[in-house]
């Protein structure tokens, strides 16, 4: 079923039209990437698929519902999450806290509760406890739980953030970058935790760069330039399609997606 | 799970210890006052210490909600003839009213912004305190009708000293319990990215709000005995210099520790009475520590105390 | 209407004395980011310092002028001693280093002058001039036309010298700034002694009408900065009408309404313009990236 679909959706900054009409149709159960170069809309799309911006124009429907215009915490509520391309971790908390407040749409004590510590609460925190740990674990960083989240390395805070993501349960995960700055090993390892969460039934969308894992990973391609759609399709019919390979790839970036497919 | 409850009511234990300790130390009845005082104080710091430094919401105008419990237990019995004790509850009730409908719109501000809408709402309760003259005296203040309960007037330092420190460790209860539940990590989250917060399911703008309502009511309890213990109310209890000193006490003791918003009220409250011949140097001395401290020691003295003495661990 | 007339020339008066503050705000907010709560004290200082030196016997003029360079000094002394050594701390942790440094000086000022309130002599005689049936003090009118030299100097330095260039670049890009060479912390030096230096003179002016004593401060810097915000903060041309219309709606407020409640006409007019229109009459909005 179409879980993610957008229909004409543009956004403009004072006079950029950031996203220009971008009609999006992704299937449930599959990774999806957004490709396209530095400045194409990648970001702004998923701030706009995530509620914090406001198309000027179009519309967004999250498994069939018409979400246009939400704020990102009622998408949450509807199964939608997100990392970030430059890290919003907790940094005052632990590793073991950050992904607890993923928890969060899935905590069900109330502000008296909380207040006197009713039984009620130990439980949920018991409960909460539990599910974080194992997220921590799909990501391998279930050692570092009780770390402070600010001392860990890039890589593993990009993984924490996935880690917390996760937590919440979501139907549809939209990850922003989640391997720039990794070095090979890095990326191999968010290549793992990317098809384990498929297997899980998650739909995931991923922007991104590093075109070996985008080609690796990917069902199917969709490239933004200048905040337009330039095509769709395939791993295959996009790194063969010449105004792709002009446009962004160069003769280098089809290299390396033709190594991702060696 | 002992062990749990433990560790999370550790610092009210410490501070219930404290309370029931500091007597035996004092060489005359008249330090039962500074305690009182100092307790009194650090609960209104608690109540801005979770705003503050724990969900990192600014607010420079706390006084207000000193004033409107202080006044409550003066307008309660004179003008109603209702029992004290009722009006501290009565003027919490008030406070948490008045944050309710004042932080909807506010807290949607930012940085400067919501600094300064604070400090203007705290202006404008004093204002309001200083004109009704007919309901609260004006400038010059009414004395308060001393709390009775169950039939005994309650009177002398030492008396008060027992009912302050209670409440305290009450409230440092209800804050450490908040700290390690669903809400306060939620709360935490907001300080640390408001977005990521939000993108988690958290109902910020409601969050926000509650822990604002509980911080007003804090102060409204605190201002209330302030007002019942010193028998006398004026509105500068609501005014900018108190406001700042609240913030100063937040800052001093560590913005976030819970207990540090007891050494913080204990600093600034004894330092005025150890200099009593320089009454005059209060407001400089003010200045100058709120700048010294959040110029060099950002983080306050407990924290950077437990950093110290971690690092020497190591 | 003489009593309208009354109400808005002394509403434009003390309306002008907030435009220079708010002046002052603005101008140390545009070159470093920052709210400068101290500002009330400037002009605090330049009163009190001239009504002092006055009193050991110095001429007015040169009171004054000596009141203007020692707060001058003051202003650059908070930027070197309070704000350069926090650099890099948020934008709340750097208001309440200017709130204790307005409260430090308050408290300086109370112990070296006295508790008192204070005048000066006013420039021109105390005679009110008749004016449609009003009465106006000839100092309004010196108040009024120094503020209309001051913004006009400030307008015509940023526009058309090198130097005003190099404060609207640290303004836009600090960095950037650096980059091409500017020395930006010489021009936030230069924001502060000029915004403590227009304070000054607000102070000298304005207190053969409304006297000074050591805690004016605190609320005339809460009334300009409602007047930048109301302006839209990072706006000059709205300081100035902020000022003006904080001041308007002040006097009207305390003749037709209540002089009880003049004060609280700022801080509503604050409250009402962050929660509706926050970026002010004259402000842009900023969009956040994330």
């Amino acid at each position: 079923m179409i879980i993610l679909q957008t229909d004409q959706l543009s956004i403009a900054f004072g006079g950029v039209r950031a996203i220009d009409g971008v009609n999006l149709a992704i299937e449930s159960g599959q990774v999806y990437s957004i490709i396209g170069p530095n400045g194409s809309g990648k970001t702004t799309l998923f701030n706009l698929v995530s509620g914090i911006y406001s198309p000027d124009d179009g519309s967004i429907r999250l498994a069939g519902e018409d979400v246009t215009g939400l704020a990102p915490d009622q998408l949450a509520r509807r199964g939608l999450s997100r990392t970030f391309q430059n890290l919003q971790i907790f940094s005052r908390m632990s590793v073991l806290e950050n992904v607890m407040v993923g928890r969060h749409r899935h905590e069900r004590t109330g502000i008296f509760a909380d207040l006197f510590h009713w039984p009620s609460v130990a439980c949920q925190n018991q409960a909460t406890v539990k599910a974080a740990r194992a997220a921590l674990a799909r990501v391998d960083l279930a050692d570092s739980a009780g770390l402070p989240a600010g001392s860990l390395a890039y890589g593993a805070l990009k993984r924490l953030e996935i880690a917390r993501a996760l937590a919440s349960e979501p139907t549809l995960l939209l990850l922003d970058e989640p391997a720039a700055g990794c070095n090979p090993v890095e990326t191999e390892e968010i290549d793992t935790v990317i098809r384990s969460i498929v297997k899980d039934g998650i739909t995931v969308v991923l922007v991104e760069h590093d075109m070996r894992l985008v080609m690796n990973i990917s069902s199917r391609i969709h490239v933004l330039a200048s905040g337009r759609t330039l095509t769709e399709g395939t791993p295959e019919q996009v790194r063969s399609n010449v105004a792709v390979v002009q446009a962004y790839l160069g003769i280098h970036g089809s290299q390396e997606s033709n190594r991702a497919f060696h | 799970m002992r062990t749990l409850l433990e560790t999370r009511l550790l610092p009210a234990i410490v501070v219930a210890v404290i309370v029931v300790m500091l007597p035996y130390f004092f060489p005359s009845a008249y330090y039962y006052r500074v305690g009182a005082l100092v307790f009194i104080f650090t609960l209104a710091v608690v109540g801005l210490n979770l705003l503050m430094g724990f969900a990192g919401q600014v607010s420079l105008g706390h006084a207000g909600f000193l004033g409107i419990g202080a006044y409550s237990v003066v307008i309660g019995p004179v003008y109603f003839g209702l029992p004290s004790w009722l009006c501290v509850f009565v003027g919490a009730t008030v406070s948490g009213a008045v944050a309710f409908l004042v932080g909807r719109p506010i807290l949607r501000l930012k940085g400067h912004y919501l600094a300064v809408a604070t400090l203007g709402f705290g202006l404008l309760v004093a204002i309001v305190l200083t004109n009704e003259a007919s309901w609260t005296g004006g400038p010059d203040g009414m004395s308060v009708p001393k709390l009775a309960l169950f039939n005994w007037q309650v009177r002398g330092s030492d008396a008060w000293y027992w009912i302050a420190g209670t409440t305290l460790v009450g409230g440092f209860v209800l804050a450490l319990n908040l700290m390690e539940s669903p809400t306060g990590r939620a709360l935490q989250a907001i300080h640390d990215s408001e977005i990521a917060a939000l993108v988690l399911g958290i109902d910020v703008a409601r969050k926000k709000l509650t822990v604002f309502v509980i911080s007003a009511m804090y102060a409204s309890v605190a201002g209330s005995y302030l007002a019942l213990f010193n028998g006398h109310v004026t509105p500068d209890v609501a005014g900018f210099l108190r406001s700042i000193e609240l913030v100063a006490m937040v800052v001093l003791g560590g913005m976030g520790s819970i207990v540090g918003s007891l050494v913080g009220a204990a600093v600034l409250v004894v330092l005025p009475q150890v200099l009593t011949i320089f009454h005059e140097y209060e407001q400089a001395l003010l200045g100058f520590i709120l700048m010294v401290f959040m110029i060099f020691l950002r983080r306050g003295i407990v924290p950077s105390v437990a950093a110290t003495f971690a690092g020497r661990r190591k | 209407m003489a009593e309208l007339l009354q109400f808005v020339f002394s509403g434009l008066t003390v309306g002008a004395i907030y435009a220079l503050v708010a002046l002052g705000f603005t101008l140390i907010y545009k070159a470093s980011d920052i709210i400068n709560f101290a500002q009330g004290e400037f002009v605090m200082l330049g009163g009190m310092t001239t009504v002092f030196v006055t009193l050991a016997g110095v001429s007015l003029p040169l009171a004054a002028l000596i009141a203007i360079i020692v707060t001058t000094a003051i202003g650059l002394a908070l930027h070197r001693f309070a704000i350069e050594p926090a650099r890099g701390a948020s934008p709340v942790a750097l208001i309440m280093i200017t709130i204790g440094a307005s409260i430090f000086l308050r408290g300086v000022a109370q112990i070296i002058f006295d508790r008192r309130f204070h005048s000066l002599p006013s420039l021109f005689g105390g005679d009110p001039i008749k004016f449609g049936g009003a009465a106006i003090l000839p100092q309004s009118l010196v108040v009024l036309a120094s503020a209309m030299v001051i913004v006009t100097l400030l307008w015509l330095f940023i526009d058309r010298t090198l130097l005003g260039k190099a404060v609207i670049a640290t303004a836009a890009n600090r960095l950037a700034a650096r980059l091409i060479g500017v020395d930006t912390r010489r021009i936030v030096d230069f924001s502060f002694a000029v915004s403590a230096a227009i304070g000054a003179i607000a102070g000298v002016l304005i207190t053969p009408i409304a006297l000074t004593s050591y805690d004016v401060g605190t609320l005339l810097a809460l009334k300009g900065f409602a007047a930048a915000m109301l302006g839209g903060i990072g706006s000059a041309l709205g300081a100035v009408i902020g000022g003006l219309l904080i001041g308007l709606f002040e006097a009207l407020a305390a003749g037709y309404l209540s002089s009880n409640y003049k004060d609280a006409v700022a801080f509503l007019i604050i409250l009402v313009v962050l929660v509706s229109i926050p970026q002010g009459l004259f402000g842009r909005t900023k969009i956040e990236r994330v």
